[in-house]
C-alpha cells in the first residue's frame, strides 16, 4: 500500500486503471484543504506570532502542563473503558437477540446527537451532592461532580458510541464457522474469545479506541460544568485556551492549541503504526 | 455559448437583481440597532427597547427595530472585534470595550462621551447566602476564614466577575492599611474556598442555586436580586460593609454605525438611558439608577447604602487594574500558583 501511494506522487500518469483519479483527488484534495488544512495551518500561523522564547515559556508552564496532562490522561483513561464497555456492547447487539434491541441499538448513538453542555448538566446534576446519585456517593467519600473523576465519566458517555460503531460491523461481518471450528479443534471457550475473536476485531477496537480519544481530548461543552475547572486539579486544555482568549491573547490560545495538535497527532500515529503492525503480523487490517 | 460567455451573463443577471433587491430594501429602509450586551441585561434591555421604539416613534415618527445579542462581556467583545456588526455596545466592564476601540472601531477616549463614566447604571458586589444565613457571614472577611465555600466564577473568563474580586480586594486594601501583599493574601485565601470555578455568572448560579455546593455567592446586586425573585424564601442578601461601584458602561461603535448611517438614531438610543424613563426601568430591573430620584419608591428602597470604591480611585482603572490582576501571570493567576 505504501509503495503505491507514493509511487501516485511522482510525475507519472495516474496508475490507476479506474478512471476518474485526477478528478476524485483533486476534488478530495481541496476539499480537505478548505476544511482541515486550511484552518490547521491557521493555528500554527496565528501562534508563530507569539516567538519561539514565549512560546516555550508557555509550553513548560506547569499550569499548561497539568492541564494537558489532565486532558490526555483523563481522555485516554475514558477511552480505555470506551474498549471494554463498548465491546461488550456490541457484542450484546450483535450477538444476542432481546425486546428492545432496536430501541438499545439507537440508543447508542445519542451522545453523537446531544448537545454535549446539556450532557455536562444532566451528569453534574446526578452526582452533585444533592443530586440522585451524588447524594449517595458522596457520603461514602467518592466525589464525581467537580473532580477529575467527573470529566473521566463525561468523557466515557462522549466516546462510547465511537468505540461500539467501529467494532459492530466488524463483529457482524465475522464468519462463525472460525470460531465453531475452533470449538471442534478443541479450544475453551476463552481460548477462542482471546486468539480467535480479539486479534480479528482488535483493528476496529483501536479505531473506536482513538477516535474516542480524540474526541475526548478536544472536548470542552460538557466538561466546564462537570470539572470545577480549579487550576492544577481540575482545569481542562482547552478550558485554558478560551482564559487567554478573554485576555485578548489570540497567540497565547492558538499556542495551546498546536501544542495539543502536535501531541495528538503524535498518539494518533502511534496508533496507526500500531494497527499497521497488527496488519502486517495478523494479516487482518481495519 | 463558449464558458466564459456564461459567466458573465451570469454574472450581469446576478448584478441587476441585487440592484433590485437593494432598491426594494431601501424603500422599506428602517432602522435596526444592534445592541451587544452581556448576560444579565437581557430583560432589562427587552422592556428598555420598547420604551425607546415608542418614544422615537413620537419624536421623529420613524420606526426603530431592535437585535439583542447576548453572552459573556469578552466574549461579546471578541465578537465584535471580529466582525459583529453592533451599532451600540452596553458591556460589564469598560475593559472590554477598551479592547474593542484598541482594534480602531471607536475612539480610545469613548469613555468620556456619555455622563458618568458612560455608565447610565451601575451595580454593586453583594454576598449571597441560603435562608438563615447558617455560616453568620456578615462581610468579606468571613469569606476568608478556613471552612467556607465560596462560589464566584473565574474572573479570567467572566468579566463581571472581576469585580468581584476587586470588591473583595478593595475590601483588604482599606482594612490592612492599603498593603498590596495583605491584599493579595487575603482574596488568595478566598480564592482557596472557592471549590468551582465556573467561567460564567450563569454557571455560578446554577452551581450555587441548583446543586446547593457552598456557603456564600459572591454577586451582582442585581442578579442576586434576580436569584432572590426566581427562588423566593431561599437565599438572603448581605451587603458588605464595603464594595465596590461596578459601572457597566455603554457606547456607539463610531466605524459600524456610520457605515450603516445609525448614528443618530444610537447616540439617542444611549442618550435616553440616562432620561426618567430609561433611568426607572434600569432601577425595576435591579440596577442602580444614576439619578435615584426617576425610580419608583419600591424599586429605590432596595438599595442599600453602602460605601463604594470606585475602579479608578482604588485601582488606577481598568487600563492598569486589567493587565496587574488578570493579566497572564498576573495577581490572580499567582494566587493559584503551586506551594503557595
Amino acid at each position: 500500500m505504501s509503495t503505491s501511494s507514493l509511487s501516485s506522487f511522482l510525475p507519472r500518469p495516474a496508475p490507476s486503471v479506474l478512471p476518474g483519479w485526477g478528478l476524485t483527488m483533486g476534488l478530495t484534495l481541496t476539499w480537505l484543504s478548505l476544511i482541515i488544512l486550511i484552518p490547521l495551518a491557521g493555528v500554527f500561523i496565528k501562534s508563530a506570532g507569539l516567538g519561539w522564547d514565549a512560546f516555550w515559556t508557555l509550553a513548560t508552564d506547569p499550569r499548561t502542563v497539568a492541564a494537558l496532562k489532565l486532558s490526555f490522561g483523563t481522555a485516554l483513561i475514558a477511552a480505555g473503558v470506551n474498549v471494554v464497555f463498548g465491546f461488550l456492547a456490541a457484542w450484546v447487539l450483535v450477538r444476542y437477540d432481546f425486546p428492545g434491541k432496536r430501541l438499545f441499538d439507537a440508543a447508542i448513538d445519542l451522545p453523537f446527537a446531544l448537545p454535549t453542555a446539556v450532557a455536562g448538566l444532566a451528569f453534574t446534576a446526578l452526582y452533585a451532592p444533592n443530586g440522585w446519585l451524588g447524594s449517595w456517593l458522596v457520603p461514602l467519600g467518592l466525589k464525581v461532580a467537580y473532580t477529575p473523576l467527573g470529566i473521566v465519566v463525561a468523557l466515557i458517555f462522549i466516546g462510547l458510541p465511537f468505540v461500539v460503531r467501529s467494532v459492530q460491523p466488524v463483529l457482524a461481518d465475522f464468519d462463525k464457522e472460525l470460531e465453531e471450528a475452533s470449538a471442534t479443534l478443541g479450544a475453551t471457550r476463552l481460548q477462542t474469545v482471546a486468539k480467535i475473536i480479539l486479534p480479528a476485531i482488535l483493528p476496529s477496537l483501536l479505531t473506536g479506541f482513538a477516535l474516542a480519544f480524540a474526541r475526548g481530548v478536544g472536548e470542552y461543552g460538557s466538561i466546564i460544568f462537570i470539572a470545577g475547572n480549579i487550576p492544577y486539579v481540575s482545569e481542562i486544555a482547552p478550558l485554558l485556551i478560551v482564559i487567554r482568549l478573554e485576555e485578548f491573547n489570540y497567540a497565547g490560545a492558538t499556542a495551546i492549541a498546536a501544542i495539543m495538535l502536535v501531541i495528538s497527532f503524535a498518539l494518533l500515529l502511534l496508533i496507526n503504526v500500531l494497527q499497521a503492525w497488527n496488519h502486517r503480523r495478523t494479516g487482518i487490517s481495519g | 455559448m463558449t464558458f466564459p460567455d456564461l459567466t458573465r451573463r451570469a454574472a450581469l443577471l446576478l448584478g441587476g437583481l441585487a440592484v433590485l433587491l437593494g432598491t426594494a430594501f431601501e424603500v422599506h429602509a428602517r432602522t435596526n440597532i444592534v445592541n451587544v450586551s452581556y448576560d444579565p441585561t437581557r430583560e432589562f434591555y427587552r422592556e428598555y427597547n420598547a420604551a425607546f421604539a415608542a418614544h422615537w416613534k413620537k419624536e421623529t415618527g420613524e420606526t426603530v427595530t431592535f437585535e439583542q445579542s447576548h453572552g459573556g462581556s469578552g466574549k461579546q467583545a471578541r465578537a465584535v472585534i471580529d466582525g459583529l456588526q453592533a451599532d451600540v455596545l452596553t458591556l460589564a466592564l469598560a475593559g472590554d470595550i477598551d479592547e474593542v476601540a484598541h482594534s480602531g472601531l471607536l475612539p480610545k477616549d469613548w469613555q468620556t462621551r456619555l455622563p458618568d463614566n458612560s455608565s447610565p447604571y451601575t451595580s454593586t458586589i453583594v454576598l449571597l447566602v441560603r435562608k438563615g444565613n447558617p455560616k453568620a457571614i456578615k462581610d468579606w472577611s468571613d469569606l476568608a476564614k478556613p471552612g467556607i465555600q465560596v462560589i464566584t466564577p473565574n474572573p479570567k473568563t467572566s468579566g463581571g466577575a472581576r469585580w468581584n474580586y476587586l470588591a473583595a480586594y478593595a475590601y483588604a486594601l482599606e482594612n490592612n492599611g492599603n498593603d498590596d501583599a495583605k491584599a493579595r493574601e487575603f482574596v488568595g485565601q478566598i480564592y482557596k474556598n472557592v471549590p468551582v470555578l465556573d467561567t460564567g455568572a450563569r454557571g455560578s448560579t446554577t452551581t450555587f442555586v441548583q446543586r446547593g455546593i457552598g456557603d456564600v455567592f459572591i454577586s451582582w446586586e442585581n442578579e442576586a436580586f434576580l436569584a432572590q425573585k426566581e427562588f423566593p424564601g431561599q437565599f438572603e442578601i448581605v451587603v458588605p460593609s464595603i464594595s465596590i461601584l461596578a459601572e457597566p458602561p455603554v457606547t456607539v461603535v463610531d466605524k459600524n454605525a456610520d457605515r450603516k448611517g445609525t448614528r443618530k438614531v444610537a447616540e439617542a438610543y444611549l442618550d435616553y438611558l440616562y432620561s426618567p424613563e430609561g433611568q426607572r426601568l434600569a432601577a425595576k430591573h435591579y440596577y442602580r439608577p444614576r439619578h435615584p430620584e426617576h425610580a419608583a419608591k419600591e424599586d429605590a428602597e432596595r438599595f442599600v447604602n453602602v460605601k463604594l470604591f470606585t475602579i479608578d480611585d482604588t485601582f488606577g482603572g481598568w487600563v492598569k487594574a486589567q493587565p496587574e490582576h488578570f493579566g497572564d501571570g498576573g495577581v490572580f493567576d499567582q494566587i493559584y500558583a503551586p506551594g503557595r
